[in-house]
């Protein structure tokens, strides 16, 4: 959620059950303005909150030139403070699956460890220990989200032609019965999907705005929620696999967005409860 | 050359799906520009003008009028109505004041919370809905408080569902006011214990094998006004719709529903689909969540409520089941509240695992043994279940237990710059969704979340049961292996010289026989 919409887009996103304290809201403004100046990002967003066990993290996120590309995440425990995420890279992506388990804790420098009996040629036995700071799953967490379930509706980036995607400053929202139907959303990271479409389907899609994965080839299907809140006003679409990313979008107005409040787990039984 | 073929091939795709794009017919006049273009410069090709470019347009005219024009539709488009529209319709008869209301009626103790405090309390906390949200729902429940007689009514939360989300409030009714309970559900678990005996026909041929399963006895639900039914709930999809009463919750369907996981979709008449198979629908799937909840996390500081004092002789196994508002009490200070679980009671009581908050004895059969001597030999049964205790009413928190190595609990204080004025605020580790805080003497519980529990690592379902055995095995129908060979011989041996024996023992006794003659 663009902080610069933060005053009025609380309201849209509280239907989920968490909103930020007044006093939250007020120190964000303040701090994400001098966070934006310092780091010369051209737009800062309030990415959203993991909860902690005994603390909360707030995440934001600052975008550059390219929407996608250049992205930078940061984390605060008071909404004053602002610490850089690490970037992730596949092997600590591949640590912090082994080792981190549960919920977080809310201490960025905790240890999460796992110990591991490895076996090499006959009697040798090492004993492998895979410690992760809490610091590295949270990046990874963020990082894994906003692959897999950050959510855009159609039109509202386009894909100039030297690659690089920007906001759509011509963007009139999406009309009213277009909004309901899941497939005019879209996820915002690299198109995974996008050449196994028909002809037949290309032939109605614009490329400048069509170079995103739709939501409804996401497996399993069902695994988001689309409803209508706030007295009807705004479409709201939760995401049933990463419990507490909720999205939003003001039909025929360009404000949209998404946050996400959660514990930061993955909900691996979806399939269950379907 | 692998790229150049790459680029033909993009290229190609590209140019496929711009043609797809051409070939596409307009809505209001069914034609597309691929076929017009093909006319126009046929036309071109069979007429060669002078200057076509600058006459092009004109062609261009000429070949979509010389085209067969259908009927334009007379009919006008209707405005659509959107949802939002619908739904302003129904909101709008929240703010309508009733005709009769008398300025001394608002005077009075009213039943209806007041939720604007709660609001703002919670958004100290940083939960709860959005300012607009609470209001409409004061109004919502300002309107179920006018068409029911309620005694007390309390704005219990919200659960998102996939298609809509519930409001859902939790209401106590006056007493002698409640509506007689159908009996209908009552009949149906008699009707179910006497179909476990089993009748053996006797016939003359062999009786086919009866059935030996006995469905395990229904336990009875709670009465209204205690236990796990101690409130009624209410139940409304968008406030200014309808509030729905919730039917009171089975012992059964809260053990089902602690071993199935499932979202809610919104409606509530949808069957839920699960194993073990849900006794019911949506409507009393959301009933067990809630009662569970509610015995879960519903809490208060320590001293605002006190035991009551009814019937002052108790036996030690009843538990206590009544509280009063404690009118001593003084509130605690903050930082006491969030330092320590211990300064915070469940007020709920806690759901057995047989599903109800009083232990029912289910080997005692109500109806057949009125005789007090047979019920005490029963009681020596070894067989006998062993009552079901739960923690008593009012315990400290700090005794709930641990759950995948996670406190049950997290505190917070709402604001460390001004903790002069701050709220203390408690969060369910187990229940993500279930808050409560605590300000001086004022204090509120909320739910707000999807109405699921925290299940640690994942959630396995459980196995279907045994099949049961067709039939029990007896000698007549157990294998056996043929004796072999050898065996056969050996045991005609063995009996010709039995009866070689024998004849020798008769010939010789007919021999002494004979001799003694």
């Amino acid at each position: 959620m663009d902080f610069n919409t933060l005053y009025y887009s609380w309201e849209l996103v509280a239907g989920s059950g968490q909103t930020l304290s007044l006093e939250q809201r007020v120190a964000l403004q303040t701090s994400l303005v001098i966070l934006q100046k310092n780091y010369k990002f051209s737009r800062v967003l309030f990415w959203g909150k993991i909860l902690g066990i005994k603390e909360d993290y707030f995440i934001a996120q600052g975008r550059g030139e390219d929407e996608m590309q250049d992205k930078k995440n940061l984390y605060s425990l008071n909404c004053i403070d602002w610490f850089l995420l690490p970037t992730t890279t596949d092997s600590m992506i591949q640590e912090v699956s082994t080792a981190a388990k549960g919920r977080f804790i809310g201490d960025p420098s905790h240890m999460y460890e796992h110990v591991e009996l490895r076996r090499q040629g006959e009697s040798d036995e090492e004993t492998v220990v895979i410690k992760v700071r809490e610091e590295s799953r949270l990046a990874v967490t963020v990082q894994q989200i906003d692959e897999e379930v950050s959510v855009v509706p159609r039109g509202a980036f386009i894909k100039s032609s030297h690659g690089l995607v920007k906001i759509n400053r011509s963007f009139g929202g999406l009309s009213d019965s277009e909004a309901m139907k899941l497939d005019n959303y879209l996820h915002f990271s690299e198109p995974k999907n996008l050449k196994k479409r028909s002809i037949l389907e290309k032939g109605d899609l614009n490329p400048a705005i069509d170079f995103l994965d739709v939501l409804t080839d996401d497996i399993p299907k069902g695994s988001w929620s689309l409803q209508r809140e706030c007295a009807g006003r705004v479409c709201v679409l939760r995401s049933l696999f990463w419990l507490g990313l909720t999205s939003y979008h003001v039909p025929m107005t360009p404000q949209h967005g998404y946050i996400y409040i959660g514990d930061g787990t993955k909900n691996l039984d979806l399939p269950f409860m379907l | 050359m692998e790229t150049s073929n790459g680029i033909q091939d993009k290229s190609l795709q590209s140019a496929a799906s711009f043609k797809a794009f051409l070939l596409k017919s307009s809505t209001t006049s069914n034609m597309n520009v691929y076929e017009h273009l093909t006319r126009l410069l046929m036309k071109v090709m069979d007429e060669q003008p002078q200057n076509v470019v600058d006459v092009i347009e004109d062609m261009s005219l000429d070949v979509k009028r010389a085209t067969f024009d259908g009927m334009q539709s007379t009919l006008r488009d209707l405005p659509q109505i959107t949802a939002a529209e619908l739904l302003a319709e129904q909101q709008h008869l929240l703010f309508s004041r009733p005709e009769d209301a008398d300025r001394e009626e608002e005077l009075v103790e009213t039943p209806l919370p007041n939720v604007s405090e709660t609001g703002f309390y919670l958004e100290q906390a940083g939960v709860g809905l959005a300012r607009e949200e609470m209001q409409r729902v004061f109004l919502a429940l300002k309107q179920l408080v006018e068409t029911q007689a309620l005694m007390r009514c309390r704005l219990w939360g919200k659960i998102l569902g996939i298609e809509t989300s519930y409001i859902i409030a939790e209401a106590e009714y006056r007493e002698g006011e409640e509506d007689e309970e159908q009996s209908t559900d009552e009949e149906a678990a008699d009707g179910e214990g006497r179909k476990a005996e089993t009748h053996l026909t006797e016939n003359e041929t062999d009786p086919l094998p009866q059935s030996t399963y006995k469905p395990p006895p229904v336990v009875p639900k709670e009465a209204r006004g205690t236990g796990a039914n101690k409130f009624v709930y209410y139940v409304c999809q968008d406030p200014g719709l309808p509030w729905v009463k919730l039917p009171s919750v089975t012992p059964a369907q809260i053990t089902v529903a602690r071993q199935i996981r499932k979202f809610f979709t919104g409606r509530l008449d949808t069957p839920v689909v699960s194993y073990p198979p849900f006794p019911g629908n949506e409507a009393n799937y959301l009933r067990a969540q809630i009662a569970r909840i509610s015995a879960g996390t519903q809490v208060s500081p320590q001293g605002f409520f006190q035991a009551g004092e009814e019937e002052g002789e108790e036996e030690d196994e009843a538990p206590r089941d009544s509280y009063e508002v404690n009118t001593d009490f003084e509130g605690r200070q903050v930082a006491e509240m969030v330092e320590s679980l211990s300064f915070w009671v469940h007020h709920t009581q806690h759901i057995l695992k047989q599903g109800r908050c009083t232990w029912v004895n289910l080997a005692v059969r109500p109806g057949e043994d009125s005789n007090e001597e047979d019920v005490e030999e029963k009681e020596e049964e070894p067989d006998e279940p062993e009552p079901e205790v739960g923690p008593p009413l009012l315990t400290p928190l700090s005794q709930d237990a641990d759950m995948f190595n996670t406190p049950p609990w997290s505190s917070k204080m709402s604001s460390t710059l001004t903790s002069q004025h701050a709220v203390a605020v408690l969060r369910s580790n187990l229940w993500p969704g279930a808050y409560a805080y605590a300000c001086g003497k004022k204090f509120e519980n909320i739910y707000i979340g999807w109405g699921l529990k925290y299940a640690g690592e994942g959630y396995s379902p459980p196995v279907p049961s045994m099949p049961q055995k067709e039939y029990p095995s007896g000698p007549e129908i157990t294998e056996a292996l043929d004796p072999s060979l050898e065996e056969e011989q050996a045991l005609k041996d063995s009996l010709e010289e039995q009866q070689a024996a024998q004849e020798e023992m008769e010939d010789t006794e007919e021999g002494e026989e004979e001799d003694d003659d």
